[in-house]
């Protein structure tokens, strides 16, 4: 930090801003002294990389430790217990953190799933027609991003409670189909991917509304699609509040308030320690990998153009 | 065959048709829920003798009594005073670091662009409760290479889950867990900036810290709206990460950010009707502050585009 301060502020002092007065720039600068500038900023995110691989190279050693090792031996060097580790957690309670793992699979592939389709329909009703109503509808969706989940969650509860659905898979699901960022995003991708001229030519041709959308537009919004997708999945599989406080039985639980019950049962019983950590480690590896995966199908000037518009 | 009156009757209704699931959902999930809070926050539980039988309980107008209620709370008021501390920290520090990043990925002589992005990145991937129990166990003594580290050392071992290092250890899983998305985010609206505007400005003499400073920031202030927008909201709904950390210390109470306060009223104490009164006034501050800060935002833009 300061040796980039210090390097970058010494010529700065010397020219004005917006004055040409100084020396004329080096063009395709390959001299060492130029080359070397990239130290401070390959340093500066190597850094940044390091913080941000610690924990899970930490979980990935740790989870190799076995009870003992855990406490005793140096942290970042491996133990010999994976295997053991593998096993008690498979015989924890029949393995029910598979049971977990499954849930959250099922909560979060589901979800996603028909989340992104409520935000395509919606999104593309939003950006394609002209109807009454329409600003309103969107500013009222929008305001729902605003609102505490916790505001929502509390009094969803007790309105389930009333019709007796707490407790229950559906409880956990329903209530994050519609997601107010999803339709927002599908909004804008649909403004920025489908012609107006296309649907009118569909129509000229005779096609319904409905045959239109599924047809023309669908497969033009895809790309934007898949990015509504993959932020719903990991926002349904990343939830602990509204599981939390939905969910009495343990057998519908997600992993995150599997691993948390694990963690609390941990603080008396430091022996289920391990059992958290290794727990952690396997809950990490399925979304690192779809990250690894789709990060470059990810389209991220999604997420710019929500900003500029 | 269609007629062009039917067809446009189909135009005309199809819009309200295609928002017909998400107005269901909305209805369902998030006005129905909300307008319940609202009254149940009016409401309160009349008691008749000593309780039991039916309807020796009933639900009576409160008026605004667990409203001033609530405003009397002290631990509320703690919670909240908690979540402004912890906020204080979270934000400046994870949107200093992912602008860092973003423009350090933005100049040309860097190496290892690639992994270093997809690295820090990362943590977006690792959910919350995760990241919070992966830390918890950092924070921990008996099993934290850092306390290793000062142990062989013979450093003195501060306790990181108690006073005032609580809230760095709390701030630093939010740091961790929301730099890289921020980053991205950033980064991708400094991509956008045409070449020539730096062509023009290398010409004119000006250094790559002139550059990031008068150029590259103006010009992503916008999405360092949005980020820091996102995060004040991500900030007073604090609830996983102290809730994760709480079976590792006795520092963290079930009422340590006003989130947790609205759960132990509702669920623990069974108080829902404080609880919901709660619940809105946390609602209304979010929506005061984002509003507040979404117009101060706006009007500054205004402002310069005058100049």
């Amino acid at each position: 930090m300061s040796t980039l301060a210090l390097r970058k502020s010494a010529p700065a002092a010397g020219t004005t801003p917006g004055t040409a007065q100084g020396p004329p720039p080096a063009f395709g600068g390959g001299t060492p002294m130029r080359r070397r500038i990239g130290l401070v900023p390959t340093v500066t995110l190597l850094a940044g990389a390091i913080y941000c691989l610690l924990p899970v190279a930490w979980v990935v050693i740790a989870s190799t430790k076995s009870g003992k090792e855990l406490f005793s031996t140096f942290t970042f060097w491996p133990g010999t217990g994976f295997a053991d580790n593998l096993k008690d957690l498979n015989a924890y309670r029949d393995g029910i953190y598979w049971t977990w793992m499954g849930n959250s699979a099922l909560y979060a592939v589901l979800g996603a799933l028909l989340s992104t389709a409520v935000s395509a329909v919606s999104g593309y009703a939003l950006a394609i027609y002209r109807f009454k109503g329409r600003e309103a509808l969107f500013s009222i969706l929008l305001a729902g991003v605003l609102m505490p989940p916790v505001i929502l969650a509390v009094p969803q509860y007790l309105l389930l409670a009333k019709v007796n659905m707490t407790d229950s898979y559906v409880s956990v699901f329903l209530p994050q189909v519609l997601s107010p960022y999803g339709v927002y995003l599908a909004r804008i991708y649909a403004s920025a991917a489908v012609p107006p001229d296309v649907v009118e030519a569909g129509r000229m041709d005779g096609a319904g509304e409905w045959r239109i959308f599924t047809r023309i537009a669908l497969p033009m919004m895809l790309p934007g699609l898949v990015t509504v997708f993959l932020f719903q999945f990991v926002a349904v599989w990343n939830n602990f509040l509204l599981p939390y406080i939905m969910l009495s039985d343990d057998e519908k639980f997600p992993i995150t308030l599997g691993l948390q019950t694990l963690l609390e049962q941990g603080a008396n019983t430091p022996a289920l320690y391990t059992l958290v950590i290794t727990g952690a480690f396997l809950a990490v590896i399925p979304l690192i990998a779809l990250f690894l995966v789709i990060q470059r199908f990810w389209s991220l000037d999604l997420l710019s153009g929500a900003v500029k518009s | 065959m269609t007629s062009a009156r039917q067809r446009s009757y189909g135009v005309k209704a199809a819009p309200y048709g295609f928002l017909f699931p998400a107005a269901v959902l909305f209805a369902l999930f998030f006005a129905l829920p909300i307008g319940y809070a609202l009254w149940l926050s009016l409401h309160k539980v009349h008691v008749l003798g000593l309780g039991l039988g039916a309807g020796a309980r009933k639900e009576v107008w409160a008026g605004l009594e667990n409203y001033t209620d609530a405003f009397k709370d002290s631990e509320l008021l703690h919670g909240a005073l908690r979540v402004l501390g912890y906020g204080a920290i979270v934000v400046p520090v994870m949107l200093g670091l992912a602008l860092l990043f973003a423009l350090m990925l933005d100049t040309e002589k860097v190496r290892l662009a690639p992994f270093s992005r997809l690295a820090i990145f990362l943590p977006y991937a690792v959910p919350g409760v995760v990241a919070a129990t992966l830390w918890g166990f950092l924070y921990l003594p008996s099993v934290s290479p850092f306390y290793f580290v000062l142990d062989k050392l013979g450093l003195p071992q501060p306790n990181l889950l108690d006073g005032g290092p609580l809230y760095l250890a709390l701030s630093n899983i939010a740091v961790w867990g929301g730099t890289g998305f921020n980053m991205i985010v950033i980064y991708t609206s400094l991509q956008a900036i045409p070449v020539e505007v730096y062509e023009a400005a290398k010409l004119d003499g000006a250094t790559p810290l002139q550059i990031a400073w008068k150029i590259k920031i103006p010009m992503v202030a916008p999405s360092l709206v949005l980020t820091f927008f996102f995060s004040i909201i991500a900030t007073l709904q604090v609830f996983s990460e102290p809730t994760i950390l709480k079976p590792l210390t006795n520092s963290v109470s079930t009422t340590w950010s006003p989130l947790m306060k609205v759960y132990r009223d509702a669920f623990g104490a069974g108080d829902i009707y404080a609880a919901a009164a709660e619940a809105v006034l946390i609602a209304l501050v979010t929506l005061v502050l984002s509003f507040g800060f979404l117009r101060a935002a706006n009007s500054r833009t205004k402002q310069e585009e005058a100049r």
